[in-house]
């Protein structure tokens, strides 16, 4: 367990330090954000409607931006080599840095989100589910981008072909994501099928994709 | 290679004589009372959708060969299997979309079956594109293995999405209790030529891989050996 944390606690200072990574993230989410009321005109009536579409694309897109960097550095310095021989199973070293990434990507953006909500009109009334299923969903979204790197650590084309392949399995969470805040904005209080179903996803993935993605890495640093 | 070198171009022929009859029997069938003409798009949407989902299923069972067993043909199989299955899907999906334009009324419907067809599409298009991006070809047939056993999750959603979400696209037809057999009979005609000639395409895409892997192998050898033949006179002098 303590090296569990170790690896946690590493890899969180190391995103939160080199810089950059974050910055970027948020960066593009904004800049995505800001691109839609431009090209589709600023109705507001319109962009109220669709802001919680809008925020989560936007919220996929720059999540994948730094994922290839999940294990990338780790590779190019050998730490991958010895993360694998370790005695603490590959599988959990994984389950650390998805963590990591969770706690570096996925929850900013999410606080991000109402910020970003501000400028498209979004009720303000909708903000504790947009909050509640962003931080439901997005751990969904590291953990399954894990395989997408993973998968990708010694391929030419890596950035690029991460969201080829990672981009079709994020539209289940995708999907519930919306659709769980559509339904909890209408019945406030329940918790509806489709929430169940999105944190159903999450915490598959973050059971199963590990699996796949030590897998993926023992054959490449094997 | 010796059996599928006579049981491919038989296969293959098997697979045009079905098809012809299937064409035949599909231009016999009578218009629906409904549809018209269009419900024969029936003949080429249906086998090809089949189709989509059984060789991905192929491609899975395949991979977990390749990672459980290590079986080299396996890899062989899963690799020629990709493209075909791609192209099946895309054959799915566009004479669906021509069938959905005269009968919903539009080409393209975000429901539920169409939405997962298309994602089973963009699995075919990550794993052709993951094996093309490796240099490494035992690592890249590996490492698609496991996006392969990653991706099976789609084919639950796409046989069940016409029941969990009651949108557009019908149900799945019960064959021997909904569908009269003026229009079974081709239907299932079509589908069987449509697996027979992807069975004859796979069976022929496999022994190209295999052929190139040998011409690859002996390259490698020949390299080799000229490489220690020139080697030698320069160490003796």
């Amino acid at each position: 367990m303590s090296a569990f944390l170790t690896i946690l606690r590493r890899d969180l200072r190391l995103a939160f330090r080199e810089g950059g990574a974050l910055g970027t993230a948020l960066g593009f989410n904004l800049v995505v954000v800001s691109m839609l009321p431009l090209s589709l005109g600023p109705d507001l009536n319109l962009l109220t409607r669709i802001a919680p579409g809008v925020l989560w694309v936007a919220l996929l897109l720059s999540a994948l931006l730094s994922l290839p960097r999940l294990f990338e550095a780790d590779h190019e310095d050998g730490v991958l080599e010895v993360l694998a021989t370790a005695p603490l199973p590959l599988e959990m070293t994984v389950v650390a840095k998805a963590l990591a990434h969770w706690l570096s990507t996925g929850v900013p953006l999410t606080l991000l989100a109402p910020l970003l909500g501000l400028m498209l009109n979004m009720e303000l009334s909708a903000y504790p589910a947009l909050i509640a299923t962003m931080l439901l969903g997005t751990p969904a979204i590291s953990f399954i981008g894990a395989i997408g790197a993973a998968l990708t650590l010694r391929s030419r084309r890596g950035g690029l072909l991460i969201a080829l392949l990672v981009l079709p399995l994020y539209i289940p969470t995708l999907i519930f994501g919306i659709s769980a805040l559509d339904a909890s904005s209408l019945a406030d209080g329940n918790v509806s099928a489709s929430t169940m179903i999105l944190a159903a996803i999450t915490l598959a993935s973050t059971v199963l994709a590990p699996l796949a993605a030590a897998a993926a890495l023992r054959m490449q640093v094997g | 290679m010796a059996l599928s070198g006579w049981l491919m171009p038989a296969l293959a022929a098997a697979a045009i004589a079905v098809i012809a009859v299937g064409l035949w029997l599909s231009f016999q069938a009578p218009p629906d009372y409904q549809q018209g003409h269009t419900v024969k798009i029936m003949f080429i949407h249906v086998p090809s959708a089949w189709l989509a989902m059984a060789i991905y299923l192929m491609i899975a069972v395949s991979s977990l060969g390749l990672l459980v067993f290590r079986h080299p043909l396996a890899d062989v199989s899963a690799k020629a299997a990709a493209p075909l299955g791609a192209a099946f899907t895309l054959l799915a999906l566009v004479t669906g979309s021509l069938w959905g334009k005269p009968m919903w009324g539009a080409y393209w419907v975000w429901d539920a079956r169409l939405t997962s067809v298309l994602i089973l599409f963009f699995l075919y298009l990550g794993l052709i594109a993951l094996r093309s991006s490796i240099d490494d070809e035992t690592l890249a047939g590996r490492l698609t293995a496991v996006l392969a056993l990653v991706g099976i999750v789609i084919l639950p959603i796409i046989k069940f999405s016409v029941d969990w979400w009651h949108t557009l696209h019908q149900p799945s037809t019960r064959f021997t209790a909904t569908l009269d057999p003026v229009f079974r009979t081709p239907l299932l005609v079509m589908a069987l030529g449509f697996t027979l000639m992807m069975i004859a395409m796979h069976m022929k895409a496999m022994r190209n891989e295999i052929l190139r892997r040998r011409i690859k192998a002996l390259t490698l050898r020949t390299v080799e050996r000229a490489g220690q033949s020139a080697v030698v006179p320069g160490a003796a002098g």
